[in-house]
């Protein structure tokens, strides 16, 4: 048909519209994306370590063997999303021509250019990118993401950061709706963003995309904090599979992100769970080796 | 626009956009209650199944208990209007594949029938149904787009076939695309990410009984 639009921002922002409200969980075979899909999850990050392993092995995390992730697309029904290294829009096109439904620039691989983020505008395939705080969600809404997610501290189980990234991204957009119109000028430059963008934001008192929360999720109650702090949905990577029992803590997960805000159902669904990933303090882990510094 | 402030209709809030739903109603007039538990459905007048992810909504519909409830007032009568995934849960019946559905509308659906995210897509639609000014006869929301209806199309499911019961809306590319039967309203694209209202104005006016079809 010829008045037929495909890649428009339109379909690409409209997906993660469908995803709100879900938890997007990281697999690393069939077998885990078949638990995922029954656990109740939106979609899933097909990867070759979830990012707990990436921080233990150490070495280059690149974007995985596309064998692997077709494998994970004949096995479910539900969207597959895949990571690309930060600025390696190779990795990106490899990743459109296997028709992943969305692509993760993500800070979690080691990233592939010290300056350049991928021109996601080039592309069909949606984009969903990390950020910590506003200036860099709109930088990267900029170059053409159609979704974004706090970066938190992947691969710790620890929240601390990604309610940390969650509570600044929601504090600048506070900031900036309560600011006059003649303010928006300068505060586009300290946050080094599109003055459009700002001025986006500073009347609608929301990003102009979905907004996700990601890094250290690993108990029903984190996800349910992070939607109550304003998340659209969850991102779970290290926390379900690294656990006892990744199936009965999905299935919680899902629960829990639904009824965020209805403790009779956090308590039941966090009743009886087995063990959760160990995790870790993030001062331990040194502030050269945060993953949440990559991307700029 | 008519006067729909007495209407309580109920959005499906497991996950996706419902938000989008409650907002489309309120603008048109009629009150939005979201729906996670079962006894969120006491004294609907009306129910929104929005767009989601279908298998994810189907699953969660079972665990909730809300599976049996809503098939039940559902084949009782209540009115209900599915939108992409919402389009999935109504079918009898699907071509490939299997999830939990409702089987309240005599039609058998294909999932991710246009294909992956990469050939999502846009499309402006001819709904006759809608009339050329919408089906009150008054732009809705106080200044609606006329014409043609924009589509929004996201991994969308169509309507492979339809029993005798079922009338069919629009079709795109020779696939239904948009159906009705009796009160049960679907559409296999995203009318809340639109600010057209023509549709939930179509759906409060059947199941208010104010037929546009048959007046």
């Amino acid at each position: 048909m010829s008045d037929m639009k495909i890649g428009t921002m339109t379909v690409k922002a409209g997906l993660a519209e469908m995803l709100k409200g879900g938890v997007i969980m990281d697999v690393t075979n069939a077998e885990q994306a078949k638990t995922a899909e029954e656990a109740g999850a939106c979609a899933v990050m097909a990867l070759e370590r979830v990012p707990s392993d990436i921080r233990a092995d150490g070495g280059v995390a690149r974007m995985s063997d596309p064998e692997m992730i077709q494998e994970i697309q004949k096995s479910v029904t539900i969207p597959v999303m895949a990571k690309a290294r930060i600025g390696h829009f190779v990795e990106a096109q490899i990743l459109q021509s296997l028709e992943v439904d969305y692509i993760d620039e993500s800070e979690v691989l080691t990233p592939a250019d010290e300056a350049n983020h991928i021109n996601k505008w080039k592309f069909t395939v949606p984009f969903v990118c990390g950020a910590v705080n506003l200036g860099e969600a709109l930088r990267r809404i900029s170059e053409g993401a159609a979704m974004i997610r706090t970066k938190g501290e992947a691969g710790t189980g620890n929240v601390v950061e990604a309610v940390r990234h969650m509570r600044t991204i929601t504090g600048d957009i506070r900031q900036l709706a309560g600011m006059d119109e003649d303010e928006l000028f300068m505060a586009a430059k300290e946050l080094r963003a599109p003055i459009e963008l700002v001025q986006w934001v500073a009347k609608n008192g929301k990003l102009p995309v979905v907004n996700f929360s990601a890094g250290g999720l690993a108990t029903p109650a984190d996800a349910a904090l992070m939607m109550q702090l304003g998340a659209e949905g969850v991102f779970v990577g290290s926390g379900i599979f690294k656990s006892e029992d990744p199936a009965g803590r999905g299935k919680a997960i899902v629960e829990a992100t639904t009824h965020y805000k209805d403790p009779e159902v956090l308590a039941r669904v966090s009743a009886g769970l087995k063990k959760a990933m160990i995790g870790m303090e993030i001062k331990d882990i040194g502030e050269e080796n945060l993953i949440q510094h990559r991307g700029w | 626009m008519p006067d729909y402030e007495h209407l309580t209709v109920g959005v499906l809030a497991l996950q996706g956009a419902f938000r989008e739903h409650a907002i489309a109603l309120e603008k048109c007039g009629a009150t939005a209650r979201k729906i996670r538990r079962r006894r969120d459905l006491a004294g609907l007048d009306a129910l929104i199944i929005p767009g989601g992810e279908s298998t994810t909504i189907g699953k969660l519909m079972v665990s909730y208990h809300l599976l049996d409830e809503i098939k039940g007032i559902g084949a009782e009568g209540l009115p209900i209007f599915g939108t992409c995934a919402g389009l999935v849960m109504l079918a009898r019946e699907l071509v490939e594949g299997d999830q939990p559905l409702l089987g309240l509308m005599d039609i058998t659906v294909r999932r991710n029938a246009f294909g992956r995210q990469v050939k999502s897509f846009e499309a402006a639609l001819e709904i006759p149904a809608l009339g050329a000014e919408g089906p009150s006869g008054i732009p809705a929301g106080g200044g609606q787009p006329h014409g043609p209806f924009p589509g929004i199309f996201i991994r969308a499911p169509w309507i492979e076939s339809a029993g005798a019961g079922v009338e069919v809306l629009a079709e795109y590319d020779g696939h239904a695309i948009a159906a009705r039967q009796d009160k049960m309203l679907v559409t296999a694209f995203h009318p809340e990410l639109t600010d057209d209202l023509r549709l939930h104005e179509l759906f409060l006016q059947i199941m208010g009984g104010s037929d546009p079809a048959k007046t």
